[in-house]
């Protein structure tokens, strides 16, 4: 791969670079991530085609596949872009204005990455669930949202929230708001400010932010497979296609499936590797997690 | 005499400082309702519903073998997991850092995979690997060790999944490590392993640990990638977030909640721990 290189990822030379010890620790660093990382990307592509790319396509093209490719698609759509929102809406409020109460605001925009997913669907059907806190009322008004469509978005929303509000605060703190305050000065209204200044200050990284933020909220499991109830066809997304294929011992149909998943996983990563060599200086913390 | 020239009213406190940019009502009224709809509200849910059994039902509930097994398994499992991950990305971390090769970068790109693999994709490509007749799984079997359906399988999903948040943590702190120190020590005389004992592993310790403790607590939470691998046998390979999981779906609500309390106790109880540590350690290693 050729790329433009940049400077702050350049080896400095080290002392430790004896003779010897160099190659033992690349080896063994190669050896680590092919064994560990690399293995099960190959084992997924491996058992998809293994019986043939016509047996693979069939999987692929089978109803409840294509219904659960769909599911998946409209999950993401209504999820994101609400995220995407929110975080910028979250990032404007926290970096351009000084209030009390911010470091607890930024805790709690975070505190969905530090529970376990089971429990980000737990606590919908807590809520909403046949025995929920709105659940009765939910049944006497006709109103699904465990184990149907508002409950995987719901679901999937709180999982994939700090994804977009992560990357925008860090760079919005750096860039600060003298350049939205100049404008302003010079008579140009908050809506223009925003569209001509701070939009495209901040498009890399909202482009980073939503790009993670969509791949996982197509591949999450754990969420959504609490509140949807695995009906084949109707409320099993592509994660959730994947395992009730697995556990029908349907193993090619599963890692089929999975392999779109894959593949999606593997573009997300060349696109933000690729946002991460060229617009490095407009991606605050896009090397972090 | 009162001063008439001063003005009278006292210095309000003020919760927001002045600014001339719009669009703060707004924005912090929309980040506040999502948040309370989103985050506040479920997780109120998660806190209060176990208490319909009463303490002494929820402590019942969380002294069930079948609880605590799961929570020694799922605790314990994690916290070996992130261990064996700090010597792992410490050395990925290291070749990426200070070494030049090709396909560099490449195997940079990669350390994200974990994150980038859907966790149900990592699990069924995982189980299918350590598996009896699978490539890893059946060279295991030939020295007679169980790897999938057993901890030690899910230990290994474990691993996978965190090794990522040691290796980034690690690389901006080595990537700004000065390599003067380390010639220093040099030049003085100290020995390879004196410099990294002394020198390169104290000035990594901050980053390492938070490292860790993230690693930890993905593994702790940590679903996809593991149920496929684990055999989900109970009392033996059965994690906390699928007891959660089979309790709901008994309509066991107060239970799964207080499991799902519970994990989240402890775990933020084992962060704040490290937390706590780590600034001491920093303070002490500061000259």
């Amino acid at each position: 791969m050729t790329a433009p290189a940049v400077a702050i990822r350049r080896p400095k030379p080290s002392s430790l670079r004896r003779p010897g010890i160099a190659p033992i620790l690349i080896l063994a660093s190669v050896a680590v991530m092919a064994g560990l990382v690399v293995l099960p990307l190959g084992v997924v592509f491996r058992d998809a085609f293994a019986k043939g790319v016509s047996t693979y396509l069939a999987a692929i093209k089978e109803p409840d596949a294509r219904a659960a490719i769909r599911l998946t698609l409209i999950v993401a759509a209504i999820s994101v872009p609400l995220n995407a929102l929110f975080g910028v809406a979250a990032a404007w409020s926290v970096t351009k204005f000084e209030f009390k109460g911010k470091a607890a605001l930024l805790t709690l925009i975070d505190l969905p990455f530090s529970i376990s997913p089971v429990i980000s669907g737990l606590v919908w059907v807590l809520l909403f669930g046949a025995q929920g806190w709105f659940g009765t009322w939910l049944v006497d008004h006709d109103v699904k949202i465990i184990f149907a469509l508002p409950g995987l978005v719901l679901a999937t929303i709180l999982v994939t929230l700090p994804f977009v509000a992560r990357e925008l605060i860090p760079l919005m703190q750096a860039q600060g708001s003298d350049e939205e305050a100049a404008a302003l000065t010079l008579g140009a209204s908050g809506l223009t400010t925003f569209v001509k200044i701070t939009l495209p200050n901040i498009r890399w990284a909202l482009l980073y932010g939503v790009l993670l933020c969509n791949a996982r909220a197509m591949g999450e499991f754990g969420a959504v497979s609490v509140v949807s109830g695995h009906i084949r066809g109707q409320t099993t997304t592509l994660p959730l296609h994947v395992e009730v294929l697995y556990n029908d011992y349907d193993f090619v149909g599963a890692f089929a499936a999975a392999s779109l998943l894959a593949s999606l996983g593997l573009i997300t990563l060349i696109l933000k590797t690729a946002l991460e060599w060229r617009h490095s200086g407009e991606l605050a913390a896009g090397r972090k997690h | 005499m009162i001063d008439l020239a001063r003005p009278l009213a006292l210095p309000r406190p003020r919760w927001k400082e002045p600014s001339i940019l719009p669009g703060f009502g707004v924005g912090l009224g929309l980040t506040l309702t999502y948040l309370g709809l989103i985050v506040v509200l479920p997780l109120a849910a998660l806190a209060i519903r176990p208490w319909e059994l009463g303490v002494s039902g929820v402590w019942h509930e969380l002294a069930q073998p079948r609880v605590t097994a799961a929570l020694k398994l799922s605790f314990g499992l994690s916290a070996l997991a992130a261990l064996l991950n700090a010597p792992l990305g410490l050395l990925i971390a290291w070749t990426l850092v200070r070494y030049q090769f090709p396909g560099r970068r490449i195997l940079d790109a990669l350390v994200d995979l974990p994150f980038a693999l859907p966790t149900a994709v990592a699990g069924i490509a995982l189980s299918a690997i350590y598996a009896p007749n699978g490539p890893l799984g059946s060279l295991a079997a030939k020295i007679g060790i169980k790897t999938a359906y057993s901890p030690l399988g899910i230990f290994i999903a474990l691993v996978f999944i965190g090794l990522p948040f040691v290796v980034r943590s690690l690389q901006p702190v080595m990537q700004d490590l000065d390599a003067e120190v380390e010639e220093a020590a040099q030049t003085l005389g100290a020995t390879t392993l004196q410099r990294v004992i002394r020198v390169v592993l104290p000035a990594l310790a901050p980053a390492l640990i938070s490292g860790v403790s993230l690693a930890f607590a993905r593994a702790v939470g940590e679903y996809g990638s593991v149920v496929f691998i684990a055999g989900n046998l109970p009392m033996k390979t059965e994690i906390a977030p699928l007891l959660i999981v089979i309790k709901l779906e008994q309509y066991d609500y107060a239970g799964a909640a207080a499991v799902g309390l519970a994990m989240v106790v402890i775990a933020f109880s084992i962060l704040i721990g490290i937390n706590a540590a780590q600034t001491w350690f920093a303070r002490r290693g500061r000259p």
